[in-house]
C-alpha cells in the first residue's frame, strides 16, 4: 500500500510500480493458465496412487499401488521381488500385449507411410505436372472428411473384400487382424506425412543429386549421402506424426478390428465406462508416457514449423 | 524420355492408391449403401428413403436434429473459444521472462495426448467428486458433491467443450506462436511509434497478420470437433446425442434398416463439414480481396 501512495506522487516511480504490479499480475497468469492447462496429467497422477479418496479430502490421505497392482504390473505387497516382477509379466498381462501391440502397429504404419509417402511428396514438392491440384486436393481431403463418414464403408469393404479373397483361395482375414488395422491406420496418416515432407521437399534443391551423379555415385549412393541427410529433419517430424496419429486411433481399430485387435485405447475406452477412477488414471499414465516422450524429442524440431503442427489436429 | 513421362506417376501412385481405394472408395460405397444399395440382402435399387428416415421419421427426427444443434454448437463453440484463449495466451508468452521455456513446455504438453485421454481426464476433473470439485469443497465454495455443477455428462455438451479446449488451446497455440514468431515485432513497433496504444495495436496489426493461421486452424478444428467420436461417446448424454454417436449407434444395429441410417447420417456429418469448409473459405477469399 505505502507503494502505491508514494508512487502517486512522482511520475517516474509511478510508472516502475505499475511494472512491478504488473509483472506480478503477468507472472500470476501465466503460472494459473499453465497449471490449468496440465490439471488433466496432474489428477491422473493423483487418481493413479490415491487410495480411499472419499470426497471431502482434497490431497489424498492414503497412497497405494493399488491400481498397478490391478492391473497386474506390479505383484501384491508380498511378492515384489526380481522372481515376482519376471513371474508376472511373464504372464503377459493384457495391459502389457495391448502397450505392444500399440507401439507395434504404430512402427508398422509409421515405416510404410514413410515408404510410400516419400516419392509422392517429392513429386508434390519439386515438380509442377497437369493435375497436380486435384491430388493436392485429394490428399488433403481425408484431414477434412469427418473419420466416421468413411470408416463404415470401410468396415463393410474389408468384409467383402475378404468374402472375395476367400472366394479366390487366398483366405487373408483382413478384417479383425493386425494388418488389416494397419491398413487402415495408413488413411488417416498419409495426408499428415505427404504434407510434411512435399513442405521439406519445396524447399530442396536437387541439384546437389545432380552433381553426386555427375561425380559417379549411384541411386542408393545419392539417395543416403546426399537426399537423406538434407530430408532427416522433416523426415523426423513425419515419423512422429504418423506414429501418433496411429498411436491415438479408437475408431478405426474398434471398426476393423471387430473387438479382437486390442491395442490400448480399446482398453482405456472400456475402463472409461468402468467407473474405477484408479485404473482409468493408471491406463492413461500409460498411454501418454510416449506422447509426452515424443514431445520432448520433437519439441526443438517443431518451432516455427507450421507446415508440419496441422498433424496435431488429428491426435 | 519415356522413363520422364511415367516418374511421377509412379511416385504418386502407392500413395494415391491408397487414399483412393480405402478412402473415396470407402466414402463412395458408404455412400451408395445410404442410398440402399444392399446387394447382400438383394436390394440393388437406389432411393432417398434412408435420409428421408434420419430426418423426418418419427423416430429418428426426435434424435436427429437436437443431436446435429448440440454437434453445432460444441463444435462453433469449443473452436472459438479456443483460438480466442489460444491467442491471449501466445502473445502473453511471447515476451521474455524467466522460466518461459517451461511455459512454453507445459503450453504445449496437451498437444500430443490423445483425445479420448482428455476426454477421460475430464471425467476425474470435472465429475462432482472430481478434483475440481474437491478444491471448490476446500475453498467453502460448495457444501456437498452435488452443488457443483453437472459439467460431465450434461445435456449441453459442456463436459464435451471443456476437453476440446484442453486440446484445442495448444494446437492453436503452437500455431499461432509459430506465426508470431516468424513476423516479429517490427510492425507493432511500427504501429506504436505512431501512437497505436496496445489495444490498437492488437485489433488493426497482430490480429489482421494472424488471421490466416487462425482461420486455417480453425477449418481443422472445427471440422475435428464437428465429427470426433471418441469425445461425446465418453462425455455425452443419451439425449441429445451428437450426430457422429448417433450414426455409430445405428450403424451397428442388427437391423440391416438401420444401418442404411447409420450411412446417411455419416454422409450428412460429412457433406455439412464440407459445406461450412467450403462457405468459409469463399467468404474469407472474398473479405481478403475486400480490404
Amino acid at each position: 500500500m505505502s507503494d502505491l501512495t508514494l508512487s502517486s506522487t512522482t511520475s517516474s516511480s509511478n510508472v516502475r510500480a505499475r511494472r512491478g504490479f504488473g509483472r506480478v499480475v503477468f507472472y500470476l497468469t501465466i503460472f494459473v493458465m499453465c497449471l490449468m492447462l496440465i490439471l488433466p496429467v496432474i489428477a491422473f497422477f493423483i487418481n493413479a496412487f490415491a487410495f480411499r479418496w472419499f470426497y471431502p479430502q482434497f490431497v489424498p490421505n492414503e497412497w497405494s499401488l493399488q491400481a498397478w497392482e490391478r492391473l497386474r504390473l506390479i505383484p501384491r505387497a508380498g511378492d515384489r521381488s526380481l522372481e515376482g516382477f519376471i513371474s508376472l509379466w511373464a504372464s503377459v498381462p493384457d495391459v502389457v500385449s495391448a502397450l505392444g501391440l500399440s507401439l507395434f502397429i504404430g512402427a508398422v504404419v509409421t515405416g510404410f507411410s514413410i515408404i510410400i509417402g516419400l516419392p509422392a511428396a517429392r513429386a508434390l514438392g519439386l515438380y509442377r505436372f497437369r493435375g497436380k491440384r486435384i491430388i493436392e486436393f485429394m490428399v488433403i481431403t481425408p484431414t477434412i472428411v469427418p473419420p466416421i463418414a468413411f470408416s463404415l464403408g470401410l468396415n463393410i469393404n474389408f468384409i467383402r473384400w475378404d468374402l472375395a479373397l476367400e472366394a479366390a483361395g487366398f483366405p487373408l482375414d483382413l478384417s479383425g487382424s493386425i494388418i488389416g488395422v494397419s491398413i487402415v491406420h495408413l488413411v488417416p496418416v498419409m495426408p499428415y506425412v505427404v504434407l510434411t515432407l512435399s513442405g521439406v521437399f519445396a524447399n530442396y534443391n536437387p541439384d546437389f543429386e545432380a552433381q553426386a551423379r555427375s561425380l559417379g555415385a549411384g541411386p542408393v549412393r545419392i539417395f543416403w549421402d546426399v537426399t537423406l541427410p538434407a530430408i532427416l529433419p522433416g523426415l523426423f517430424v513425419a515419423a512422429l506424426f504418423a506414429f501418433l496419429v496411429s498411436w491415438s486411433q479408437y475408431l478405426l481399430t474398434f471398426l476393423i478390428g471387430q473387438g479382437r485387435v486390442i491395442t490400448l485405447p480399446m482398453l482405456l475406452f472400456a475402463a472409461a465406462g468402468s467407473g474405477n477412477n484408479a485404473v482409468i488414471a493408471a491406463l492413461s499414465l500409460i498411454f501418454i508416457a510416449p506422447a509426452i516422450l515424443i514431445l520432448l524429442v520433437a519439441s526443438r524440431f517443431l518451432s516455427g514449423e507450421s507446415s508440419a503442427v496441422g498433424g496435431f489436429g488429428r491426435v | 524420355m519415356k522413363w520422364e513421362r511415367v516418374r511421377i506417376p509412379l511416385m504418386l501412385g502407392p500413395t494415391m492408391a491408397i487414399i483412393t481405394i480405402l478412402f473415396f472408395g470407402s466414402l463412395g460405397f458408404g455412400f451408395l449403401q445410404s442410398l440402399g444399395y444392399q446387394p447382400q440382402i438383394g436390394n440393388t435399387g437406389f432411393s432417398l428413403d434412408a435420409y428421408y428416415a434420419v430426418m423426418f421419421s418419427e423416430r429418428s427426427a426426435s434424435q436427429f436434429w437436437p443431436g446435429l444443434a448440440l454437434t453445432l454448437w460444441v463444435a462453433s463453440a469449443s473452436t472459438f473459444i479456443s483460438a480466442a484463449l489460444a491467442v491471449g495466451l501466445s502473445l502473453l508468452l511471447r515476451r521474455t521472462f524467466f522460466g518461459k521455456k517451461l511455459a512454453v513446455f507445459l503450453f504445449q504438453l496437451n498437444l500430443p495426448i490423445p483425445h479420448l485421454v482428455i476426454a477421460v481426464g475430464m471425467l476425474l476433473l470435472f465429475a462432482q467428486s472430481g478434483l475440481v470439485a474437491r478444491f471448490a469443497g476446500e475453498l467453502g465454495i460448495i457444501d456437498a458433491p452435488r452443488d457443483f455443477p453437472v459439467l460431465t455428462r450434461d445435456p449441453y455438451g459442456l463436459g464435451i467443450i471443456l476437453a476440446y479446449i484442453w486440446k484445442e488451446v495448444a494446437f492453436f497455440g503452437i500455431i499461432v506462436m509459430a506465426v508470431l514468431q516468424s513476423l516479429g515485432e517490427d510492425y507493432e513497433a511500427v504501429a506504436q511509434s505512431l501512437g497505436a496504444n496496445r489495444w490498437q495495436r492488437f485489433r488493426t496489426v497482430t490480429l489482421p497478420l494472424i488471421m490466416p493461421g487462425l482461420m486455417s486452424a480453425s477449418i481443422i478444428v472445427f471440422a475435428f470437433t464437428f465429427g470426433t467420436y471418441e469425445v461425446p461417446r465418453i462425455l455425452g448424454v443419451q439425449h441429445p446425442k451428437m450426430l457422429p454417436v448417433l450414426a455409430l449407434e445405428y450403424f451397428l444395429n442388427p437391423d440391416l434398416n438401420a444401418r442404411a441410417e447409420g450411412m446417411a447420417l455419416s454422409i450428412i456429418i460429412a457433406v455439412i463439414v464440407f459445406a461450412l469448409v467450403f462457405l468459409y473459405m469463399y467468404v474469407s477469399a472474398r473479405t481478403v480481396r475486400k480490404s
